[in-house]
């Protein structure tokens, strides 16, 4: 029954959410109808035109995103969110164009299109949730699973390097940073928000605990436990060295807004260089006159 | 079917004398597209750049992406945007697009890709001509769909059919592939194009009633779904899973058979509108030619040479490849002692004439690897085989 037909207020969330799709596919304890929460939070607050504001997710748990949230909305093929955004948002450069998804999905199998679409400054914002493993599909090690975490394809234990997703973003150019534990709701919140308020490559990370496989396989306790562990093991530290922001298995995580510079985006580095070389000729894109 | 004529912005209206590559690029423009993401592959390179040099002048976008994964993704998204958009690639890209070409069937996404063939597989014979995709296009990515593919044999049908590529892609919603080859890419001919105002195109079947009765997924009469684009308010979803009429994902068997069987409906029930094919001396011959692209070109010396010596000899050039032209090909197949099937792979095509004619007549393959075009006395020596 629906919040209407009980006659309850509403929860201010319902108004972003395709409520015809509730109840959603998480697990209880799962972060990120959290970080779904702090998004809808950060629209309701901006004053982005949401009929210009499009979602794009990848494949995987936090890949169903888009399929719950009220905007203009696309669940694109395994890794390829970026690409598919990047096509919005040059087909349109009106559009805001969020790309919601998972670890995996952006820094795994679409880890390519991430380090192009940094070192192009596409205007895209980019929201990943980061649970360390390949949760949809079972609980299998990725490319951000700490070293020694146990997983389904890790049996014995993580032997690889993790990637620390803000310093792979910085380096590869991205012009917004920011690295935030899922109980940091307020905090998450205002990060997305200036995500979407900024112009260029904008990355928020917030680190959700997976308790069904994630947790379970490394006996983590349940997801309160995990929330609450990841919240008080973190410390913040605004403009860090983002060489230094390495997570271990169990161990402190670093938060905070570690990137916030201002540099041309791809379509302003196309019309200012055309502009230039080609002068009057050139026919300006996207580009209101 | 709602038309117009061409923006002149994209049309170099005159005479000019381009190879295959370029006219593909300039029959986009005259289509109006105005994205194009690609990955630098030979031999299809020259589109990419012809494109580049060319839409500052025209107002539009051209980005080189990090692979063709990428490039073909991005074209979804820019369609979805409201654009016209083209890539093209040859064999081991078009393999890397597989999965998304996929994914644009599934979303119904109208775009344009043209392949350069040229020899496989792998890396194979990166600067020299091939045939050996047209199975790939149309079952190279998984699941069952339809696509809709052409086989130009000449620049002048590169840039034709590149405009013709864009109406069809508009009027089914569906991925069109312009399957050329390294010869035809790269064959530098007469390319007239006409102005602007001669030029029809077809404009997308835009959703125009109230948005909140809007139902992405539903199809029309005709079989294909109306659209509408990002940004202007309809909030809608789409997914690469098996959906509804309001593109929401639905996963049973009882949904899939809805979604699946409509991906196939809207381009078999309208087969007979989309072929499109060249016949030449079928009225009474006794072999007939069935071939494409630049090996139907080749066939013209073998034809001409075996028409000399008396052999009744009738043509058949396949414009459209996918969907296959089965009825004018059953009926053929009931009047000549044989057809004579010359392609550039060890046996593709000639595969969908022996399903069509179903024993009616005999089928004889004129196989080669590619690297070079055949030489015309081996097609020659085939139709003297036939009639002997």
């Amino acid at each position: 029954m629906s919040a209407e037909a009980r006659n309850e207020a509403k929860n201010p969330i319902e108004n972003f959410l395709r409520m015809d799709r509730i109840p959603h596919i998480w697990c209880s304890g799962c972060g990120i109808g959290t970080v779904v929460s702090s998004f809808a939070d950060a629209l309701s607050r901006s004053e982005l035109d949401l009929d210009k504001t499009v979602i794009v997710s990848g494949i995987g748990c936090t890949g169903r995103v888009a399929g719950y949230v009220k905007l203009d909305s696309f669940h694109s093929t395994h890794g390829r969110a970026i690409p598919y955004a990047t096509g919005l948002k040059l087909g349109n450069p009106e559009l805001k164009v969020v790309v919601f998804s998972g670890d995996g999905d952006l820094f795994g199998i679409g880890g390519n299109h991430f380090i192009h679409a940094a070192r192009r400054n596409m205007d895209l914002t980019i929201i990943c949730v980061n649970n360390f493993n390949y949760a949809m599909t079972g609980g299998q090690v990725a490319a951000t699973t700490p070293t020694l975490a146990n997983l389904s394809t890790a049996p014995y234990g993580n032997f690889e390097y993790p990637f620390s997703l803000p310093y792979l973003a910085d380096a590869c150019g991205a012009s917004y940073v920011a690295r935030w534990t899922v109980l940091h709701m307020r905090q998450v919140t205002t990060s997305i928000m200036e995500a979407l308020n900024h112009k260029g490559l904008s990355l928020v990370e917030v680190i959700t605990p997976c308790v069904t496989l994630y947790a379970r396989r490394n006996r983590l306790g349940d997801g309160l436990n995990l929330l609450k562990f990841y919240y008080e093991n973190s410390e913040v530290r605004h403009g860090a060295d983002t060489r230094t922001l390495d997570i271990g298995f169990q161990a402190k995580i670093t938060c905070g807004k570690f990137i916030d510079r201002q540099k041309p985006t791809f379509l302003e580095c196309m019309n200012q260089h055309l502009s230039k070389t080609l002068g009057g000729k050139y026919i300006p894109y996207g580009v209101k006159p | 079917m709602k038309t117009r004529k061409a923006d002149p912005k994209g049309v170099l209206a005159g005479a000019h004398y381009l190879d295959g590559d370029f006219a593909i690029a300039e029959g986009a423009l005259a289509a109006g597209c105005r994205f194009f993401a690609g990955y630098p592959i030979t031999p299809s390179t020259e589109t990419a750049e012809r494109f580049a040099e060319r839409i500052p002048f025209v107002g539009g976008v051209f980005i080189q992406m990090e692979d063709e994964i990428a490039s073909i993704t991005a074209l979804i998204g820019a369609v979805w945007a409201g654009q016209k958009a083209l890539t093209v690639t040859s064999g081991p890209g078009f393999s890397l697009m597989m999965e998304n070409i996929g994914l644009a069937c599934m979303q119904e996404v109208p775009l344009v890709i043209a392949n350069v063939q040229r020899g496989g597989p792998s890396t194979g014979l990166p600067t020299l001509t091939g045939q050996q995709d047209m199975m790939q296009v149309r079952w190279g990515s998984h699941g069952d769909y339809r696509i809709i593919a052409l086989s130009p044999d000449s620049p002048q049908e590169c840039f034709d059919l590149a405009i013709h590529a864009f109406n069809l892609s508009e009027l089914y919603r569906v991925p069109v592939f312009i399957m050329t080859d390294e010869c035809v890419g790269h064959m530098h001919e007469k390319v007239v194009i006409p102005p602007a105002d001669q030029i029809e195109i077809v404009e997308r079947k835009w959703y125009t009633g109230p948005k909140d009765k809007y139902l992405p997924y539903k199809p029309d009469a005709d079989q294909v779904p109306f659209m509408i684009k990002a940004g202007d308010g309809y909030r809608f979803h789409t997914t690469g899973l098996t959906h509804d009429e309001r593109g929401y994902p639905v996963i049973n068997a009882e949904c899939q058979d809805w979604c699946v069987r409509h991906l196939c409906d809207k381009i078999d029930k309208n087969a007979d509108k989309i072929i499109k094919f060249e016949e030449d001396q079928t009225a009474g011959a006794e072999v007939l030619v069935i071939s494409y692209g630049i090996t139907s070109r080749v066939s013209v010396k073998a034809v001409q040479d075996a028409r000399r010596q008396g052999i009744k000899v009738g043509t058949l050039r396949l414009v459209t490849v996918w969907p296959f032209p089965e009825k004018r090909v059953r009926e053929l197949a009931a009047q000549v002692k044989a057809i004579i099937v010359p392609e550039l792979n060890l046996g593709q095509v000639i595969k969908e004439v022996e399903r069509t004619t179903a024993g009616r007549t005999k089928v004889i393959g004129v196989p080669h690897c590619g690297g070079w075009v055949h030489d015309p006395n081996d097609i020659l020596q085939a139709i003297k085989e036939a009639v002997k």
